[in-house]
């Protein structure tokens, strides 16, 4: 059905039942918004959008308001944009003006909608409120003063992931973004996905920034920087510079770490290679015993504090194997920096990552040995984006490179594991020839790439049919893992992603990115399993090496004590 | 305390979270305010997390975090108290037990807390201590009462 | 209560009430219903008037004093809990009658006063100055030289429809309200209405709603009764709390059962099997009434499962709101209702389409459900004309602020609002009229010239004003406009949910604004001075903004008192930023103080407490104050033995 509604003098037709933001944005006519943000309910509560309708006494939020027809709509008129100029001065008048060391310079949605709304003067001044930054948590950073009070953060950690952690506290101009009894962040029961991060509009949530940690590294003749870089990575940068969503720029990123300084590069695809030989034994091993079922993957740490928070009694189902980033760390300073003749004290070991959870991965102490980190320091996508800056690299005239080797070999089985069901996927590839001793005769499984959500995908390996589960983003989590708590999931493998599609999506991805951008990246992942020769991880001759070398093989009881690790219940607010 | 606590929500099985006030407010009326031990609790009871009752109970005027004073003076602040003097009841009253608006003394002695309005406006400026009304109140006479508590 | 749920009450209403057109059996029974009407008494009855205003004047200790004169002399009498006649400035009041003569009413009688009044009322000798008035029955013989309660102007000259039983009855036993034909309206709708039929009675009525929007309640209604839904809502908002407001609580807390009355007969027009009181827990007296009377309608049949054979059921729990302005808008309610924060949502949906839980709601505030029996009974045509065309029936205010009575009205739409500050007995002490607020913190101010604006949401539209909920506080010259302004903004301020920026931040700039203006400005820079000029600048502008786009109504309306005192009391505002004074020397800071050279004794003591070295003198003679150096703070005054300091 369509309604005839008139905008700015002009008609249009319009879909019954939507709002006049989205009628007006289908037909090219921008409207500022704020608070609004797509997939969640819009709430109206920034007042940005608000248009002029005919016959209505106040101006009309359009991000809510359903249209009628015969409305009369202006979204510019004189009135409207006083309105809307007055309501951000107002946010400004009690906003910091530190712009330009502000995490969120030049990337900021409050700054560009002053810039539109052409805002040159503080017409509108008064007490500012007092806050506390929270530097509490190794992954994500509060810094309230800098709140608009949009209420993005809270609706997705709510609706999208589950998790709860942050709510409006107080009323009226007290009120803020909290937590539970005001507790810091590293207190709360935020698993540091850093969803929230994603869609902060302006610097009030960042990540914890590492970067001088790694330029300290980089300028200290005494260290040797080594560097990985997750698999999604190479697909995400690029649309930092300007390039097209999506684009693997693999070896530039090679390239400009060498021209940066850093010792030795790698690919965490080999780690995430490794984790697949672990977890497919470990999976055979359960299978074969029918214990410990359905096992949960152990890649992402976010998902991993949600279940040490939320379900401990489903601990002992999830695979002791590492993340990759974890395994690479730990073979880099146990077996690489041993073979090179260099003292593991004398690395500094940087990740390079999608995530701002790494962060806290990295510093959990299960993941150190004798009192030395596996891994030093994490930064994310865009941390990595402005050392580039920083370097004065250009991105697009630098030739690229390969990475060092022996951990820069790769399959793109493990390259799968930034996208949700990747990693099912090449654990799977593996599995099937541990438990057949034959290849796949066609490694790609289409059913295990998963767009977000929970998939259930039935896959057979030889004469078994095995049962895993897809999830993305915890929202639906918790139902499943109380009917897996009560014995009535029968699957083998649940595969569990924090942040909805995988870490295409993470929450150190770049700002600003679209859901098609996202899905460009998934896009690109699987072009690259299309056209590579090793499309299993067992096959990655430097994995082999490295066990024959080093840890004999998958399941090995050195493998345990380099590669596995331990999980326990914490006691949160939740 | 925690026995207390289980005992209260027993009333509330098979409740949802529309239930969630009357809950509070029988907790507070029971303990005088909500410890987090209560919130953790209400928040297991009712399957919901613990920010959001916080949340909630930030929002409303009714609920606190610590112990109210031995003694708990409410002042209202309507319009027709602030116009008949409210502010300077409330300032003595301020200046008087060394506390501002919201706080316990730190001796637990006295507490003090502002109302929008009880409705007596033809008694205005009223106070109330501890649920006893005090109506047309002078600064001498509230002078009197806080001393008559003090000596107590 | 044992008693007033006696089997033989309890069947005798319940046969009455299933007459086949019960209104009309009501009025028949007339000679039956006096004994519950206490017509006849064969012992003394004495009525102490309990409500959380005389709560305050300490109608309690008069109320235990009374028990406490019944013990010790041995006088066998009833005593009973009544509610408030509305005049609440001549509270504690107590009523005695006696067998075979008139009820006589007793004023400001204080706990020492019982004693007095109560040894000459039994014995047949009034103490009249402490009586107002009697009423008139006509069986029975009237007290020499008191007035009937019906020539007294403040009761003549109102239309107590909804007041009508308010300090009459006992609040806390139903058949009270039950021998004055309540409940009979509901049973007939039961009996004789479709939910449709019901409604269009009501929008005959043309009843608007009374909380203060004045929407058309049959349109809500009708919208919540074609909304096809398997659950629907009725909600009353007894959430009364605009502050200086007291006319819902009254009526509760002294006829309950007429609002759960109109209730149940809205529920049942809409087609809603639940219904909710959303009162606040603080009003404790409220509360504990409201919880007698649903436990009492229940008991007696009215509430429940089948209610009177009909085949309708209805539950009405009681809930108690922790205390939320903002929980007054609809939408907050809700949410508030549902166990979350009381922000506002955006409409539409509307809550008659989409409310509590999602289910088709409608909200009501008290005293537009106290407005149903009486339609019910009377009819949709006979209510309409009372009133103006568009503005139909009665309307309670409170009165209170600078007045000789306290009070609460009721007035027929179309009085002119100088007609309720008459009633109330004008200003004290021969002090001008300044204004008249109403609407509370939403309002606007009505000056001397504006007066005679008839009570009508049109008309007091048109000179810019706001029916409100019904509070009017009065204003004489002994108020600073700009200090009413600021008390109501900073009420916005900490009230504003704050969800959307213009309510949340725009009232947090404006009481900034309006407390520049009050300050005083010593130890002031250049900057601070011209950021107070720059921020009256912006005062209006950012009240516009703050009308025309927040959320909900509280934002919406939270700039009428600025934009209201703006227009007519500019030049106090100007006094305040130009001159630096404040004419009725409210605002501290701008008072400056003199010393009075004939009274002062030299004895020092002012200028040893003057925080900023103002005061200067030599010991033993004359002291003066350095006007540029005085901070306006008035220790002086305060330590002065010799009332030597005054501030112009």
């Amino acid at each position: 059905m369509q309604l005839n509604i008139e905008v700015n003098g002009k008609e249009l037709q319009v879909r019954r039942d939507e709002t006049i933001l989205s009628a007006l944005l289908r037909n090219g006519i921008r409207v500022p918004t704020l608070c609004s943000i797509k997939g969640l309910s819009p709430n109206g509560a920034c007042r940005i959008c608000v248009v002029e309708v005919e016959g209505k006494a106040g101006l009309v939020p359009s991000c809510s308001h359903p249209v009628e027809e015969g409305m009369k709509i202006k979204t510019h008129s004189p009135r409207v944009v006083k309105a809307r100029r007055t309501i951000l001065e107002l946010l400004l008048s009690n906003h910091p003006d530190d712009c330009l060391y502000c995490e969120r310079n030049e990337n900021c949605e409050l700054q560009d909608l002053a810039v539109e709304l052409n805002i040159r003067e503080r017409r509108i001044s008064g007490k500012k409120g007092k806050h506390r930054l929270d530097l509490s948590s190794p992954g994500v950073v509060r810094d309230p003063a800098k709140c608009i009070l949009c209420g993005r953060c809270i609706r997705i950690c709510d609706e999208v992931q589950g998790v709860s952690t942050l709510e409006f506290v107080n009323r009226g101009s007290r009120t803020v973004v909290g937590t539970a009894m005001n507790r810091d962040l590293n207190f709360s029961s935020c698993i540091s996905c850093g969803q929230c991060v994603m869609v902060c509009p302006t610097g009030a949530l960042h990540e914890r920034s590492n970067l001088d940690d790694v330029l300290d590294a980089l300028n200290n003749p005494h260290q040797k920087v080594v560097v990985q870089y997750g698999p999604s990575v190479s697909v995400s940068l690029a649309e930092e510079f300007g390039i097209k969503a999506g684009k693997d720029i693999n070896g530039v990123i090679n390239a400009a770490l060498r021209k940066m300084g850093f010792s030795y590069i790698f690919d965490t695809t080999f780690g995430a290679d490794v984790a697949i030989l672990e977890s497919a034994m470990g999976l055979k091993k359960r299978i074969e015993t029918n214990q410990f079922l359905p096992m949960f993957s152990s890649c992402c740490p976010a998902w991993i504090k949600y279940a040490e928070q939320f379900k401990p009694e489903i601990l002992p189902l999830i695979s002791t194997c590492k993340s990759p980033q974890q395994i690479m760390g730990s073979i880099i300073k146990s077996f690489f920096a041993p073979a090179e003749g260099i003292n593991p004290n004398g690395i500094y070991s940087v990740a390079i990552m999608p995530c701002v959870a790494k962060k806290f991965e990295a510093q959990r102490e299960e993941m150190t040995q004798k009192a030395i980190s596996d891994v030093d320091a994490v930064i994310t996508t865009r941390e990595l984006a402005r050392l580039i800056r920083l370097y004065g690299i250009d991105i697009h005239s630098i030739e690229p490179q390969q990475p060092d080797s022996p951990l820069g070999m790769r399959s793109s089985a493990g390259k799968l594991f930034g996208a949700s069901g990747g990693a099912t996927e090449g654990i799977f590839r593996t599995l099937h020839y541990y438990i057949t001793g034959k290849e796949m005769q066609q490694p790609k499984i289409a059913d295990l790439r998963s767009n977000g959500g929970i998939k259930e995908v039935e896959v057979k390996i030889g004469n078994k049919k095995l049962t895993a589960i897809l999830v993305s983003g915890m929202g639906n989590l918790r139902a499943l893992l109380d009917s897996v708590a009560a014995g009535e999931i029968k699957a083998h493998f649940i595969e569990v992603m924090a942040c909805p599609g995988g870490c295409v999506n993470g929450g150190g991805q770049p700002f600003g990115s679209s859901e098609k951008d996202v899905k460009a990246r998934t896009k690109s992942i699987y072009e690259i399993d299309e056209v590579e020769t090793i499309k299993v991880a067992h096959k990655n001759p430097m994995v082999t090496d490295m066990y024959e070398r080093f840890l004999e093989a998958p399941g090995s009881d050195l493998s345990k004590k380099y590669l596995h690790t331990r999980y326990t219940k914490r006691d949160v607010l939740m | 305390m925690r026995s207390r606590i289980e005992s209260l929500l027993e009333n509330y099985t098979h409740s949802k979270r529309d239930s969630l006030i009357p809950i509070l407010q029988q907790i507070q009326d029971d303990l005088g305010y909500l410890s987090e031990e209560a919130v953790v609790l209400v928040g297991k009871h009712l399957s919901m997390p613990t920010s959001q009752i916080y949340g909630l109970a930030t929002f409303y005027n009714q609920f606190r975090f610590e112990p109210k004073g031995k003694y708990h003076v409410q002042v209202c602040h309507g319009t027709a108290c602030h116009v008949l003097g409210a502010q300077s009841i409330l300032s003595l009253l301020e200046k008087m037990l060394k506390i501002k608006e919201g706080q316990t003394s730190r001796d637990g002695q006295f507490s003090l807390q502002v109302m929008s309005c009880i409705g007596a406006c033809a008694h205005a400026p009223a106070i109330a201590i501890n649920g006893k009304f005090y109506g047309k109140l002078t600064q001498e006479r509230l002078k009197e009462v806080i001393e008559e508590l003090r000596q107590q | 209560m044992d008693q007033h749920t006696n089997q033989i009450d309890l069947e005798f209403f319940t046969k009455l009430l299933n007459a086949p057109d019960p209104i009309a059996a009501s009025f028949s029974q007339d000679v039956a219903l006096d004994k519950y009407r206490r017509l006849k008494i064969t012992k003394p009855v004495i009525y102490v008037g309990l409500t959380s205003s005389s709560e305050v004047a300490g109608a309690f200790d008069t109320y235990s004093e009374v028990q406490h004169y019944l013990t010790e002399t041995g006088v066998d009498a009833d005593i009973i809990t009544v509610g408030s006649l509305g005049l609440c400035s001549f509270e504690p009041m107590i009523d005695v009658q006696l067998p075979g003569k008139c009820r006589i009413v007793f004023q400001q009688v204080s706990p020492e006063m019982v004693s007095p009044i109560l040894d000459g009322a039994l014995n047949n000798y009034i103490p009249t100055e402490y009586a107002l008035g009697q009423y008139r029955q006509a069986i029975h013989q009237p007290w020499p030289g008191v007035p009937y309660m019906d020539e007294i102007s403040f009761f003549h000259n109102q239309r107590r429809l909804l007041l009508q039983n308010c300090g009459v009855i006992d609040p806390q036993n139903i058949h009270d309200y039950l021998s004055r034909g309540g409940y009979t309206a509901f049973a007939q709708v039961l009996r004789k209405h479709t939910h449709e039929a019901v409604c269009h009675i009501v929008e005959q009525s043309k009843l608007r709603g009374r909380g203060g929007g004045g929407y058309p309640t049959a349109k809500k209604w009708l919208m919540a009764l074609h909304a096809a839904a398997d659950q629907k809502y009725f909600i009353c908002n007894a959430d009364e709390s605009d502050p200086g407001a007291f006319m819902d609580r009254l009526l509760m807390e002294s006829d309950p059962h007429r609002v759960i009355e109109g209730l149940a007969i809205g529920a049942y027009a809409i087609g809603a099997s639940k219904a909710i009181i959303y009162t606040r827990n603080r009003y404790r007296l409220t509360v504990e009434r409201l919880e007698k009377a649903l436990a009492q309608a229940y008991r007696y049949g009215l509430l429940g499962h089948n209610i009177l054979d009909s085949g309708y059921n209805l539950d009405v729990v009681l809930r108690k709101g922790p205390g939320a302005y903002v929980c007054g808008e609809e939408t907050a309610l809700i949410r508030s209702l549902e166990g979350k924060r009381g922000m506002p949502e955006s409409k539409p949906p509307y809550p008659a389409e989409k409310g509590l839980f999602g289910k088709p709601t409608v909200i009501n505030n008290i005293e537009t459900l106290a407005n149903i029996p009486t339609i019910i009974q009377k009819g949709g045509e006979w209510f309409a004309a009372i009133g103006t065309a568009t503005s139909t029936g009665t309307k309670i205010f409170s009165v209170a602020g600078k007045i000789n009575s306290t009070c609460l009205v009721e007035v027929p739409m179309g009085t002119p609002l100088s007609k309720v500050v008459e009633l109330a007995g004008g200003v004290p002490n021969g002090r001008k009229l300044k204004a008249v607020q109403i609407g509370g913190a939403s309002g606007g101010c009505a000056v001397p010239e504006n007066m005679n604006v008839p009570i009508d949401f049109e008309a007091l539209a048109d000179v810019g004003l706001s029916m409100g909920s019904g509070g009017v506080t009065v204003l004489d010259d002994t108020v600073c406009m700009i200090d009413m302004v600021k008390f109501f903004m900073n009420f916005i301020q900490k009230e504003s949910c704050g969800k959307c920026i213009p309510c949340r931040d725009g009232s947090r700039r404006m009481l900034e604004i309006l407390e520049n203006i009050t300050r005083r400005p010593v130890n002031e820079n250049g900057h601070n001075t011209l950021e107070r000029f720059k921020g009256v600048i912006h005062l209006e502008s950012l009240a516009e903004v703050m009308r025309d786009t927040s959320l909900c109504g509280l934002g919406q309306t939270a700039p009428n008192p600025v934009l209201s005192t703006l227009k007519h009391f500019r030049e106090e505002y100007e006094e305040h930023i130009f001159d630096r004074k404040c004419r009725a020397g409210v605002c501290r800071d701008l008072r400056t103080f003199y010393i009075d050279v004939e009274k002062c004794t030299g004895c020092t003591a002012c200028a040893r407490k003057c925080p900023s070295n103002a005061i200067i003198g030599t010991p033993r003679s004359s002291y003066f104050i350095i006007e540029d150096k005085c901070i306006g703070c008035g220790v002086c005054q305060d330590v002065c033995k010799f009332s030597a300091v005054f501030f112009k």
